[in-house]
């Protein structure tokens, strides 16, 4: 069994890394699905004024 | 089928082609001779090779398309293809590494078609630092492409390169006697179920990324509508 060390350590990185990668992916999701809902509170908030009448809302550098 | 149902049943998929390629690395295909267990290593570098060539091809054609069409999908699929392209190719540098120093000794050598490697990951390694860095303009995408584009004619000489200058790499898949290099028909069988699952591993994580990127460029158009409006809304009152 010479050499099992390095057969161990390229086939745990390969999938540690695989599975940081899927870690990334699921993180950028969660940031995209609060972008989302963020946007469509401002579109709710839009409707709601126009159909009021109201105050315009604030203006938002982003 | 939708787009979502794909994706799960890819991810299925994967993982079942993923469990029956370890067994059949660790419990079925019998080691190389005179390299013993180190050799093992092979049967997943070599897929992690195929699925970062297949990347880095698919950025280039994606940046073809986006230069001749302009449209944002392509872009969004170059961008995905280049950033699991990058993954990959790291990992098959590293378990190559890896696999190096039992076998030639050493870690690294500035051979012909690790140099050739090397550069291909440094050159997506600038186009994804270009995309992280700058916004996403239309000007940053056609410049992207290009990137994609040129780098991509590295894949081509990477492949070619055991054969056209003098390298201690092994030209496994054709060997220069005009064999494949794989006696044992168990070792083909091994190799041809880890492509099959880097393949699949590789269709599921891109297609991750690139409904990601899709869903990010039509929220980016909305917000851009959502402020239009707001300023119109302001403007009125």
């Amino acid at each position: 069994m010479q050499h099992l060390g390095y057969l161990f350590a390229a086939y745990s990185i390969i999938f540690a890394v695989i599975f940081l990668y899927v870690v990334f992916i699921w993180r950028r999701q969660a940031a995209l699905d609060a972008e989302l809902r963020t946007l469509e509170a401002r579109m709710a908030a839009l409707a709601e004024r126009s159909a009021a009448g109201g105050p315009p809302e604030p203006r938002s550098e982003a | 089928m939708n787009n979502s149902a794909i994706r799960n049943w890819l991810g299925f998929s994967t993982l079942a082609l993923m469990l029956a390629s370890l067994f059949m690395v660790f419990d079925y295909v019998p080691p190389e001779a005179d390299q013993g267990i180190a050799q093992l290593i092979f049967y997943f570098h070599v897929p992690l090779a195929w699925v970062a060539f297949a990347s880095f091809g698919l950025v280039a054609i994606a940046g073809i398309f986006y230069l001749w069409l302009g449209d944002q999908l392509w872009d969004d699929l170059g961008y995905a293809a280049a950033e699991t392209g990058m993954v990959f190719c790291t990992l098959m540098i590293v378990a190559g590494s890896i696999w190096a120093k039992p076998i030639w000794g050493t870690w690294w050598t500035w051979d012909s078609r690790l140099t050739m490697t090397f550069i291909l990951w440094l050159m997506y390694g600038g186009y994804l630092m270009l995309r992280a860095s700058a916004d996403d303009t239309p000007a940053v995408a056609r410049f992207g492409a290009v990137i994609g584009i040129v780098a991509a004619l590295d894949v081509p000489l990477v492949i070619a390169s055991v054969r056209l200058w003098r390298t201690i790499h092994p030209a496994v898949l054709v060997t220069k006697q005009g064999g494949h290099g794989l006696e044992d028909p168990r070792m083909v069988a091994t190799l041809l179920m880890s492509l099959a699952a880097f393949t699949a591993l590789w269709a599921w994580l891109l297609l991750l990324r690139f409904a990601q990127l899709r869903a990010r460029s039509r929220m980016s158009r909305l917000a851009s509508g959502v402020a239009l409006a707001a300023a119109a809304a302001s403007d009125t009152n």
